[in-house]
């Protein structure tokens, strides 16, 4: 678990030494801001729906580009050699890479605290909702991280482990839209797929074990398979 | 200290190391030398688990690589060709990084940096970022990476390419200095590198062990031929060749061309001996019986890159 500890410092800080941090972060809240506020005089309503429903879209982007150079980039510049050499295993790498992702997830997040803060100054919001869309929100990207994660391991090409991870991430957040083409027996297998479904549960406020396990789910097999791809290579 | 039977590995079909068989002695400085593919870095990287062989067995004192290969990286230095670092991280923070993945605690940790930045020639470039430094600096990094947890074993893969003569004595030195203590394992196509830095060469080519011992005695090894070149005044060819060809052990005489601007009864030869003992003598005494005169007589010294050339000449 130290080693862990030490990859997640070194990824964390990384995000921060590149622009890469700075301008994710600017687009998120640029996009979120936007999208949440152009409607939000004409609902009238003081709550954080609008943020939420749109957090999955807006993630499946905004996840994928934070996770693109996590592995690809040490791939292409050959630093994984260096990394692998050292005595760390490739659990430590993996979780100490995704945990760094997650946390700068986290990070992107907390400026849209000003939301719910700036809301309940405006008429009666209730907490309960807006609790659980962070939490799901914190779910839901560390999902998404798992994928892309996934995705970077993939290859070592950051625009091709980007686009990877954007198409299965919106696949996910979609997949439950879609419904309509599929039989009817079909039907409740791909809507517990779907990420949007879980994360709009969790974002009314009631904490599901079925979402959250879902949620699990999808970093455990993510996390899996970039340490599969890891043993592929060596 | 290091023990390595049949290893083998393959990518897809290509077989790029086959059945290798290596001990390594404590306090070694061993040369790997090769060809561009005859697989050196494999051979490396297979040593330092960064890759699993698909065959065969390495042991590190007594782990094995497949079971403990933990154990093995912490008594490893690795330097991988041309130092591939994280660009964006200055020097010093990451040397402080490394110093806690190997788990170096807060004093050992300093010391440590300080000692290598001395030894690496680092202090000045410590707060720039890797990206910006120059080739020899990274390399001197990549070195003090390697040597953090002042480890017992220290794997280098072309430790000096891409260096300027003047880095190339430098790194040498550090290099050698390390080997005082420790066991070095160091790839190279740079022979006199190998010459100047090794206790002992190993040639690789296409993937296959094809000499190992001292410099000494590859140069013996390679078959007891050696040349020996005359330029001699006032002989006639033929006459010569005949009287030379009659000493026994001489297998050929085949006269060379004159250096530009010679006058015309200048004649040089080249003798190519075949024969365990020195036959400059005999040939001395042959040549005083005539009525030659001997300008110039040397025996040419046998250099690694000729043992290298022959051994890894493709059929």
């Amino acid at each position: 678990m130290r080693q862990v500890r030490h990859i997640f410092k070194k990824e964390f800080t990384a995000y921060f030494i590149s622009p890469i941090a700075y301008i994710v972060i600017s687009i998120f809240l640029l996009i979120t801001g936007w999208f949440f506020f152009t409607p939000f005089f004409l609902y009238n309503q003081a709550n954080l729906r609008n943020f939420f429903v749109l957090l999955p879209t807006v993630f499946s982007f905004v996840v994928p580009a934070v996770t693109m150079r996590l592995f690809s980039e040490e791939f292409n510049v050959g630093s994984y050699e260096i990394l692998l050499t050292m005595p760390v295993t490739f659990r430590d790498v993996v979780l100490g890479k995704f945990l760094a992702a997650v946390a700068f997830l986290a990070t992107m997040l907390l400026p849209t605290l000003a939301y719910p803060v700036f809301v309940s100054f405006l008429g009666q919001l209730d907490w309960g909702p807006v609790l659980g869309g962070y939490i799901g929100a914190i779910l839901l990207g560390a999902a998404f991280s798992a994928v892309g994660l996934f995705a970077s391991s993939l290859t070592r090409n950051q625009i091709v482990a980007f686009i990877i991870g954007m198409a299965v991430c919106f696949g996910l957040t979609l997949i439950d839209k879609m419904l309509f083409f599929l039989p009817h027996s079909l039907l409740g297998f791909f809507e517990y797929l779907g990420a949007d479904f879980h994360f709009q549960n969790i974002s009314k406020g009631v904490i599901d074990s079925r979402d959250v396990l879902y949620f699990m789910s999808v970093c455990f097999v993510g996390i899996y398979g970039a340490r599969l791809a890891m043993e592929q290579r060596s | 200290m290091i023990h390595v039977e049949n290893l083998t590995r393959y990518y897809g079909d290509l077989c790029a190391v086959n059945q290798i068989n290596l001990d390594i002695r404590k306090g070694e400085i061993l040369g790997l030398l090769g060809p561009n593919g005859a697989g050196k870095t494999t051979t490396l990287r297979m040593l330092t688990g960064f890759l699993r062989p698909s065959s065969g067995s390495i042991r590190v004192k007594d782990f094995s690589i497949d079971e403990d290969s933990l154990e093995i990286k912490k008594l490893l230095g690795y330097l991988p060709e041309s130092a591939p670092l994280y660009h964006d991280m200055l020097v010093y923070d990451y040397l402080d990084y490394v110093a806690d993945i190997r788990g170096l605690d807060r004093e050992r940790k300093l010391s440590r940096i300080r000692r290598l930045a001395d030894l690496c020639g680092l202090n000045e470039v410590m707060h720039q970022s890797i990206g910006e430094l120059s080739k020899g600096f990274r390399q001197r990094v990549g070195l003090a990476h390697a040597m953090m947890d002042d480890p017992e074993i220290l794997v280098m893969d072309e430790p000096t390419s891409g260096l300027d003569p003047n880095q190339i004595v430098e790194i040498r030195d550090i290099i050698r200095q390390i080997g005082k203590e420790k066991t070095v394992i160091l790839s190279t196509h740079i022979l006199s590198e190998a010459e100047a830095t090794c206790d002992r060469i190993v040639i690789i080519n296409q993937g296959r062990i094809v000499a190992d011992g001292s410099t000494e005695t590859l140069k013996q090894s390679a078959g007891g031929e050696y040349i020996i070149n005359i330029c001699l005044e006032n002989a006639d060819l033929e006459a010569a060749k005949g009287e030379l060809h009659s000493i026994d052990g001489v297998a050929e005489v085949v006269p060379v061309d004159k250096e530009p601007g010679e006058k015309g009864d200048i004649l040089h030869m080249r003798l190519t001996c075949r024969s365990p003992s020195d036959l400059r003598g005999e040939i001395y005494r042959k040549i005083r019986r005539t009525d030659w005169i001997l300008l110039e007589f040397y025996q040419q010294k046998k250099t690694l890159e000729h043992v290298f050339r022959e051994l890894t000449r493709e059929n």
